[in-house]
């Protein structure tokens, strides 16, 4: 007790021993407060018809926003090129970044530099990555547009064209993020036990059969995890569609958050951008449940294997 | 895995190659394009073969672009120091918060606890705009508005998650006997803490600061929505340099490069931490 004493002013030995974890993670708590603030006005705006250029029109219209969405066609666009985007960005990234985590699989000295490489696109920015696409598309003088022509693609405008401005970002996010999926899937791969493969060799499984039977479901985890964690991320995509078209061309790459995000700067509509953060707010939160179960599950499994 | 044909280990090679390629061009090119004159870049067809310059990275540092026909002021220096200063602040921050939270997470578990961590962990799925743009108007009330430190607490979003999750795992792994050898020895709980259980936690907290300094520095939407024009960092910059200077395109990819390059370096400096920073802890690679 001495000790306890001496180290200072610890008289209310009992009561500041139970609130120091509180103490502690104050600051933390206060964030998570400081989240929940505008999260609800959000909600709360979601239910008014409150436009910034109107301020005297504004009032609680409860309901109102969300079923003039849902009757709106440009709702119905923005949420099938929003799941259009996630869908093929995080299939394309989960097949691209199993094929390289199989590549990379061993560990040898070239595998392990051509991995650390193959990160940069990850920690560059996704709207500078836009911006670089950007300029390589240019009609006039873009790489990527010489190389289309050369293929027999007169005048392909990638972003400025509907028809092809999808491909153009699906292509910027699978530059961007396939790295992420590789990432999580070598470490994956490196960490399943290597007795079933044995077993199997020994066996004179062929090693197609090996990577079907005995692999991917043994991968299984770690490929819903990382697909879902992407899906997350992919179905809010900002940065790369702003930078590259801001939603255009006309509306053909509108997807939920620039949509959002024009309908609160440029039509000031306070009301229906809050609404349609609310409704993809509860997408998300439904999919993060199942996801953050989902990945505490596998991080226990991989520290129990330790 | 066992015996691989010839044949197969060409195809495995030209895979690997192509896709070394595809990955690499695009920051390959742009480094290509900052060091070319405008007629350079507007040759066609492209070539490969140019006499490198470096007029372009020498206009923005030094702020100004003279032409032959108007002289014209450059603001990426600008958008670089905000960068600095946005993204070191709140790690700074986020670190100083989120250590000692994280360090009380793992070590008591107290009633709540599981569920603020877990809030927070699904506040990183949210999407930004929610809570972004009631802040817009919140701020413009409160005066914080275009300002650095208003900036740093709400960047605080993207940082201290990270670095919660992240450190907190480490906290976990290391054994509390340790801790109370050291206690029972006689020393306060901060020197336990300061002596014993952060140098031991130190990769962990190194992996979380890096991630959280790399995604704040790429952040994009919470400048474009928070932050004026005296205060955008380079990713809000860039876009932002490409519609005022028009048609300078060798600037506008040697902004670029600048912008791109601190992100980079650390990556390959520490991408032994990123792995387990990236996946959160759920693999250890």
């Amino acid at each position: 007790m001495a000790d306890i004493a001496a180290s200072g002013g610890a008289r209310p030995v009992r009561l500041s021993k139970r609130l120091f974890p509180y103490l502690l993670s104050l600051p933390a708590l206060l964030v998570c407060i400081g989240i929940l603030i505008p999260f609800f006005t959000a909600a709360f705006y979601s239910l008014q018809r409150f436009r910034l250029s109107q301020p005297w029109n504004r009032g609680m219209n409860w309901g109102e926003n969300y079923l003039s969405l849902f009757t709106d066609p440009s709702f119905w666009n923005t949420l099938k090129v929003s799941l259009v985007y996630a869908g093929v960005t995080v299939v394309v990234e989960l097949l691209l970044g199993l094929a390289i985590a199989l590549l990379l699989q061993k560990r040898t000295t070239l595998n392990n530099f051509i991995s650390i490489m193959l990160l940069m696109p990850l920690m560059t920015a996704p709207a500078l990555a836009a911006l670089m696409f950007k300029l390589m598309t240019n009609p006039n003088f873009g790489i990527l547009s010489f190389f289309a022509q050369s293929l027999g693609f007169q005048d392909m405008r990638w972003g400025s064209d509907t028809s092809t401005a999808l491909f153009t970002v699906v292509l910027v996010d699978v530059w961007v993020y396939t790295p992420f999926m590789m990432i999580l899937l070598l470490a994956g791969l490196r960490s399943l036990p290597q007795q079933p493969f044995e077993a199997a060799a020994l066996d004179g499984v062929p090693r197609i059969q090996q990577f079907w039977r005995i692999t991917l479901p043994m991968l299984m985890p770690y490929i819903l995890t990382a697909s879902l964690f992407r899906l997350l991320d992919s179905i809010q995509q900002f940065d790369i569609i702003y930078a590259m078209t801001q939603g255009g061309p006309g509306d053909t790459l509108m997807v939920f958050q620039v949509e959002a995000y024009l309908n609160f700067f440029q039509s000031t509509n306070v009301g229906r951008s809050a609404a349609l953060l609310i409704i993809l707010w509860a997408v998300t939160f439904f999919l993060s449940n199942i996801f953050i179960k989902n990945w505490l599950r596998l991080r226990e499994r991989a520290r129990g294997e330790i | 895995m066992h015996h691989q044909s010839l044949f197969e280990r060409i195809l495995r090679g030209l895979a690997l190659a192509i896709i070394v390629l595809f990955f690499m061009f695009p920051i390959f090119w742009i480094l290509l394009m900052s060091l070319q004159t405008n007629e350079t870049i507007l040759r066609s067809p492209p070539s490969m073969v140019f006499e490198p310059t470096l007029s372009n990275y020498s206009a923005i540092i030094a702020g100004r672009l003279d032409s032959n026909v108007a002289s014209m002021g450059i603001e990426f220096m600008r958008n670089l120091m905000n960068s600095i200063i946005l993204s070191v602040g709140s790690v700074s921050l986020a670190l100083l918060l989120g250590v000692p939270a994280a360090y009380a997470f793992a070590r008591h578990k107290f009633r709540g606890s599981e569920d603020i961590a877990f809030t927070l962990l699904s506040f990183r799925f949210a999407p930004p705009l929610l809570v972004l743009l009631p802040l817009t108007l919140y701020f413009q009330q409160i005066g914080l508005a275009d300002t650095y430190f208003g900036l740093i607490w709400v960047y605080q979003l993207i940082c201290l998650p990270l670095i919660l999750w992240i450190v907190r795992g480490y906290f976990e792994d290391i054994s509390p006997d340790v801790e109370y050898a050291y206690r029972i020895a006689g020393h306060s709980w901060f020197a336990t803490f300061r002596k014993i259980s952060l140098p031991l936690a130190g990769p962990g907290i190194a992996a979380a600061a890096l991630l959280a300094f790399i995604f704040a520095w790429n952040n994009f939407i919470f400048a474009l929505v928070l932050a004026s024009a005296d205060k955008q960092p380079v990713t809000v910059g860039a876009l932002a340099f490409v519609t005022a200077s028009g048609i300078q395109y060798g600037q506008i990819a040697a902004a670029v490069v600048l912008s791109i390059t601190p992100t980079l370096v650390l990556a390959l400096y520490a991408q032994r931490y990123l792995v387990e920073g990236l996946s959160l802890g759920a693999v250890k690679g």
